[in-house]
């Protein structure tokens, strides 16, 4: 559909009419390129760029959405930075993301483990733990909603058989925040497990032969050989775990409301910002909101980085062994 | 490995799987028995008779299937406009070189870094503007094409897809659009199964986009029909779960056909990555 037969091009032209065609035929080349690769980019300015730029300018108005906006300069920054509430976000997100990224490590190492050593109904296993992962947020909220009921909760019935006594899983600020880790950690666990397991199953054999012959035990072989090996996937994992944390929102808005439940123990930043934007209609407030998570977001992903970028243990020791 | 260390190891799997399946049989239990059961102490802990029972008063007390509706022409519509429109641009990206395209990419791939919430505001106004809040359109349209698709597709069709091959189709006179058609898809008709499993459960399971454009309007989709229904029917507890167990059970269905073949392109995603 580029090729431009000689016999379109003008006959008037000073050049000869072969080499004003070739001409056109190289400026519309790769124009199916351009229009293959432009539905992203045309989505993206519409309902990316453009946002953004606007929100930019958003924030530095007073707005409740649908009268006159005021424009009120830095006063939401500045009301941001003092906002106490905002502060607690920050640090109930940061809290949940910690409960929920150690225990769920550990234990999806553990379940990678244990699915690599030679078992039957590998498949089987890997699909069951797996399958939180694609089930509905809200949905298994609700479930947990249950679960974790005060009065009448399976999980505090269990507990009184056990003579460990009530938890106000939802009414206590860190009873909520452990609510909404292990639902977390029930949701990611599986996810995590597998992608650690095919980074075991990419690991050099001979290395754990060598180890073997010289007799290293299995935690040995786990401490000195598995983990540094794995430490690409490990940190891959910390990366994805840290850029889902700060998002945390479904959990807290379906078992909590708007607030983040008694003391405002599960108000994460997001649902901060979603009370604040579209429950308060306090659109200008929101979007410095929005601009404050940005900037805890990037310190956080500069924070990852720089874990990434440590040089390995071994490096440093070859670097060691040469001065 | 010692018999000993397998029976533990096999052990410790089992325990791990009836923990992680037990909200499922949980959310079942309650399903299908009266609200004072799920209330009685000691809880009943198998399954009842009331599941057809509460699964009809889910469909009777609010428009259920209408939201199941809903969730389906939006789930089908995105994923098939994301398939097409990202696997072109993937196409493209990794067989193609013109001016400016490993400029875009490099855009392409910065676009990752704005979080989501940054342009929430604005594009709930843009779509006050555009009259799209309370329809559908204002779900399909803006998740049509993705970065993250783009990105992941075009690492497969660089390695998937041989130069000689497209050479050859040119040779036999394929324009572009063609060369994809019937060269490139075919090639990139794994990757699009995951693409489409992917994309399907993502935006099947969304919540916070939908219930800030949709909230309060007649068009809603399952999500947040389950959650109204949690705020409207919280002293009937049993037909809330119906109608839980009934959302999340297509998308398990669904999940459990393309099992293996994805969680085998997630694993691979991450080693990539």
């Amino acid at each position: 559909m580029t090729a431009t037969s000689d016999l379109d091009a003008p006959a008037i032209a000073r050049r000869s009419p072969a080499e004003e065609s070739a001409r056109r035929r190289r400026r519309w080349r790769h124009l199916p390129q351009y229009v293959a690769v432009s539905p992203f980019f045309l989505l993206f300015a519409v309902f990316g760029l453009y946002p953004v730029f606007y929100s930019l300018y958003l924030s530095l108005q007073r707005w409740d959405g649908v009268g006159p906006m005021k424009f009120v300069g830095l006063e939401n920054f500045r009301y941001l930075l003092t906002d106490s509430q905002f502060w607690d976000s920050i640090a109930n997100t940061l809290i949940i993301w910690v409960m929920s990224t150690v225990p769920m490590t550990v234990l999806a190492l553990l379940i990678a483990l244990g699915l690599n050593s030679s078992i039957r109904f590998k498949g089987v296993l890997r699909v069951a733990y797996f399958m939180p992962n694609v089930t509905s947020i809200v949905a298994m909220s609700l479930v947990f909603g249950s679960i974790f009921s005060g009065e009448f909760g399976i999980l505090n019935w269990i507990l009184d058989l056990f003579g460990f006594g009530h938890v106000p899983w939802l009414t206590d600020p860190w009873g909520i925040r452990c609510a909404i880790a292990i639902m977390i950690i029930w949701r990611w666990t599986g996810y995590n497990a597998i992608i650690f397991l095919a980074g075991l199953q990419a690991l050099p054999t001979d290395v754990y032969e060598a180890a073997r012959v010289d007799g290293a035990s299995p935690v040995q072989t786990f401490f000195r050989i598995t983990l540094p090996l794995l430490r690409p996937v490990l940190l891959f994992s910390l990366v994805m775990s840290a850029i889902g944390g700060l998002q945390i929102f479904t959990e807290s808005q379906v078992l909590l409301g708007d607030r983040g439940g008694p003391g405002g123990a599960g108000l994460t930043m997001v649902l901060y910002f979603y009370g604040t934007a579209f429950a308060d209609n306090d659109f200008g407030y929101g979007a410095a909101i929005a601009w404050g998570i940005f900037v805890v977001v990037v310190l956080f992903s500069i924070l990852n980085w720089r874990l990434v970028q440590r040089p390995e243990r071994g490096q440093v020791t070859i670097k060691e062994d040469m001065r | 490995m010692s018999t000993r260390g397998r029976v533990l190891t096999y052990a410790a799997l089992l325990v791990g799987a009836v923990i992680t399946l037990f909200p499922y049989y949980w959310l079942a239990v309650m399903a299908s028995n009266t609200t004072p059961d799920i209330y009685s102490s000691p809880p009943k802990l198998i399954f009842g008779g009331q599941l057809f029972h509460n699964i009809g008063e889910v469909f009777s007390k609010i428009d259920f299937f209408g939201s199941l509706l809903n969730t389906l022409v939006v789930a089908i519509v995105t994923t098939v406009a994301v398939l097409f429109f990202d696997s072109l641009a993937a196409f493209t990206f990794a067989k193609y070189t013109f001016p400016g395209s490993k400029i875009l990419f490099g855009i392409l791939l910065a676009t990752f870094v704005v979080p989501t919430q940054l342009a929430a505001i604005p594009q709930f106004s843009l779509m006050a503007d555009l009259g799209w809040v309370g329809s559908l359109k204002a779900l399909i349209v803006p998740a049509a094409a993705n970065a993250f698709g783009i990105f992941w597709m075009r690492q497969y069709a660089a390695g998937a897809l041989p130069d000689e091959l497209l050479d050859a189709a040119r040779i036999d006179g394929c324009g572009f659009f063609r060369t994809y058609l019937y060269v490139g898809l075919p090639v990139l008709r794994p990757a699009l199964a995951f693409l489409g499993i992917f994309t399907f459960v993502n935006v099947w399971n969304d919540f916070l986009w939908p219930l800030v454009v949709l909230i309060d309007s007649r068009h809603i989709t399952l999500q947040l029909a389950l959650a109204q229904l949690n705020g409207l029917y919280v002293t009937d507890y049993s037909v809330v779960m119906a109608g839980t167990l009934v959302a999340i059970v297509p998308l398990i269905i669904i999940f459990l056909f393309g099992a293996r073949h994805f969680i085998r392109n997630i694993a691979a995603g991450a080693l990539k990555g």
